[in-house]
């Protein structure tokens, strides 16, 4: 069964070539069969090879499936290779499992899009190449799939590109990407100069044997995988494209830039673990980095207006406690976090999408409202994955994750009380955005007409998205709540357990209750302030310091006219002052020259017989005179 | 008879071949244009002949025949190419003929 390997990511391939190569000549229902279908086929046999990989272990858990030798360099020999272990396994399942429910989504979503084609050829290469990036089994091969689905993120997010502003959101996306993946490149470089390979167990094996605990190769190698990491995960300082990338379809958006592709960082961390064991420093900067993020997107998502940019902002945040678990060295409730994330936030995604879709394109929370009883079906998915998100107690799996992700940031010998305190502060304001969204789109008047309620096709995935958000989480519980450790054990095969210091079932509980007391709190004040009371929210933002705070979280703590006026500007002077290549104007003087010599030469072509016969005597005369007199 | 000093005859054959010279480049009608082409080929061939005599070699006398009947083709086709110079131009200036310029 493990044999097949190579399938799960080849369908999807096979299905963008087969989509890109009869560009849209197809009938809908047979695009909509082989995009579908080769996700579908390929999730159905990533489940078999998870279950014959968990019912019959391979030796030392791990297994490789070598498929050709990329390229034959002396000393250098990548080979395209795929390696199964439980941390890739978790991340093909998602993968293609929550793949899968989004394309059906899309199916319904884009059927009268123009670019239907288009849009399945797009996602199915999105597919094939994050599995390709999470099965990689050297980090040349992963590169690939790194930027290959950064192909397709830019791919998608224009994929109405018709409008200026969605091109330009494209763009961004990738450019800002591109600056942690150049760091990465030469993580890579400095990876491959020290250590003579790039195949990821040789290289955590080697790492750990010749790198000493904190010398400066390790730094250097962590801070520039970190550098990749946090341009693909959208945390601090590259976050600014995430929130813009909402600009594709909303598929997309749940796809790539909620479920799979923003995580390829948390991804990449956790499998190059070792090194950033090796540089604690830096450890604690990708832990310092998650909750900053967490803190400041969880903020920013307090002021959007727009459904999809609170989505965006609160995913970035989702994120940063993944990297704070990171940071502290809880790996697997990273992964936990991650998989949990990944349900929820799609969950809540097509919900969103469903919502967009029934009222004309309105994206506007504003423009909203009173859906719940026109949307029934959206509206009790959506407030599963609301409550998932906002980590509401014992019912949910965001609750388990999370509260795994806070207790090791408190109890850790890598975290701290400042982490901890960063990560609750953050879950109370996930909470306050998360229901101030239900109650403005759900709640309150109808401000908007529903002109269709979504079929069958968007009902399905919503359905099973939320029986996922909610019964994903049992797979792990805490100590002291039943002490299910199905996921992390799976996990500890490749990642390495999490030292409590301070471990014990009393602060545990205290801390449990406290963070429900805080989402629950959460909650209520959300109601209190949108739905209750929507007044004094509106007095409280006009006044002097209300209305500044509240621009300057609308505006993302203003990340993105510090880049403009830092970077794009004078990068847009430049361009425009240098108009003309400066370097060009050498080659351009010689072009000028022959021109110039050109047109004197051809002046001397009067066409008057006897200035050219003036011409050859004296040409004749200096002829005679040199042989004469020299 | 005392023989004519080879200097003589080439300092002829030069100021010769410069009149014709002069004409080719300042003479506008084209008849005059021939005929000082014609001068400066009897120019060459009387240094020929010069230098033959001087040496006394039948050599220069040869090549002054050569010269006779290259003029005479030269003349002949020269002459078919100013009529259909005439026809076109309908004149006999050179410089009318300038339309190559450039």
């Amino acid at each position: 069964m493990l044999n097949l390997l190579y399938l799960i990511p080849a369908l999807p391939l096979g299905g963008f070539l087969a989509l890109i190569c009869t560009a849209g000549r197809l009938p809908r229902v047979i695009i909509a069969t082989i995009g579908v279908g080769s996700v579908g086929v390929s999730a159905a046999l990533s489940c078999m090879v998870a279950i014959s990989f968990v019912s019959g272990p391979p030796v030392g858990h791990a297994f490789s499936q070598v498929l050709w030798t990329w390229m034959e360099l002396p000393g250098f020999a990548p080979r395209v290779a795929f390696h199964l272990d439980p941390l890739s396994l978790v991340m093909v399942l998602v993968v293609t499992v929550v793949g899968f429910l989004i394309h059906l989504y899309s199916v319904e979503y884009m059927w009268h899009d123009d670019g239907f084609n288009r849009f399945f050829a797009y996602m199915n290469l999105f597919v094939a190449s994050m599995l390709t990036l999470v099965l990689a089994d050297n980090l040349v091969l992963l590169y690939l799939g790194w930027e290959l689905v950064g192909i397709c993120s830019y791919l998608l997010i224009g994929f109405w590109y018709r409008e200026q502003a969605n091109a330009n959101a494209a763009i961004k996306a990738f450019v800002t990407t591109r600056v942690g993946d150049t760091a990465m490149v030469v993580g890579l470089f400095v990876m491959f100069y020290s250590l003579g390979t790039l195949q990821v167990q040789e290289l955590m094996a080697k790492a750990s044997e010749q790198w000493q605990v904190g010398s400066t190769v390790a730094v250097v190698a962590a801070v520039l995988l970190l550098g990749g990491a946090v341009g693909k995960s959208a945390q601090l300082p590259l976050q600014t494209w995430l929130p813009d990338a909402m600009a594709g379809p909303t598929p997309v958006s749940a796809l790539i830039h909620a479920a799979t592709m923003v995580t390829a960082g948390v991804y990449l961390i956790a499998r190059t673990h070792v090194i950033f064991t090796l540089a604690p420093v830096v450890q604690t900067a990708v832990a310092v980095i998650g909750v900053a993020t967490l803190l400041i997107a969880g903020f920013s998502a307090l002021a959007q207006t727009d459904i999809k940019r609170v989505l965006a902002y609160s995913t970035i945040s989702q994120i940063g406690y993944m990297f704070l678990a990171l940071g502290v060295g809880a790996w697997s409730a990273a992964m936990f976090h991650f998989v949990t994330h990944a349900f929820f936030k799609s969950l809540l995604f097509l919900g969103a999408g469903g919502v967009i879709l029934a009222a004309h394109h309105e994206q506007n929370m504003f423009r909203l409202g009173g859906l719940r009883r026109d949307l029934p079906l959206v509206f009790w998915t959506f407030l599963v994955g609301a409550a998932c998100l906002s980590s509401l107690p014992l019912v949910t799996a965001g609750f388990y994750s999370k509260d795994a992700i806070l207790w090791y940031a408190w109890s850790s010998d890598k975290g701290g009380i400042w982490l901890w305190l960063g990560g609750s502060v953050g879950a109370f304001v996930t909470s306050v955005y998360t229901f101030r969204m239900v109650f403005l789109t759900f709640f309150g008047e109808p401000r908007t007409h529903v002109n269709r309620r979504p079929g069958v096709l968007v009902g399905i995935p919503l359905v099973i998205l939320a029986f996922f958000s909610i019964f994903a989480g049992f797979v792990e519980l805490p100590h002291n709540l039943g002490h299910v450790r199905v996921f992390s054990t799976f996990l500890e095969r490749v990642l390495p357990a999490a030292n409590s210091a301070a471990a014990g079932a009393g602060p545990e509980t205290l801390l449990q209750v406290l963070s429900g007391v805080l989402c629950s709190s959460g909650v209520l004040l959300a109601y209190l302030l949108f739905l209750r009371g929507p007044e004094h929210v509106r007095v409280l933002a006009e006044t002097g310091v209300g209305s500044f705070l509240h621009r300057l979280l609308r505006s993302g703590f203003g990340f993105d006219r510090v880049y403009d006026l830092l970077v794009v500007r004078p990068f847009m002077w430049v361009a425009r002052v240098n108009r003309n290549d400066f370097v060009d104007s050498l080659y351009a003087a010689i072009a000028v020259l022959t021109d110039t010599l050109h047109h004197c030469l051809s002046e001397t072509q009067t066409g008057r017989v006897r200035q050219y016969a003036f011409g050859i005597a004296a040409g004749a005369a200096l002829a005679l005179w040199m042989v004469v007199f020299r | 008879m005392t023989p004519v000093p080879m200097e003589h005859g080439f300092l002829l054959a030069g100021t010769l071949f410069c009149l014709g010279l002069v004409g080719v480049m300042v003479r506008r009608n084209l008849i005059f244009v021939l005929m000082s082409v014609e001068i400066m080929l009897n120019a060459a061939g009387l240094a020929f002949v010069v230098a033959g005599s001087r040496w006394a070699q039948p050599d220069g006398q040869v090549m002054f025949i050569f010269v006779l009947t290259l003029a005479a083709a030269e003349v002949s086709v020269a002459l078919a190419l100013v009529l259909q110079f005439f026809r076109r131009f309908r004149t006999l200036d050179v410089d009318s003929a300038a339309g190559m310029s450039g």
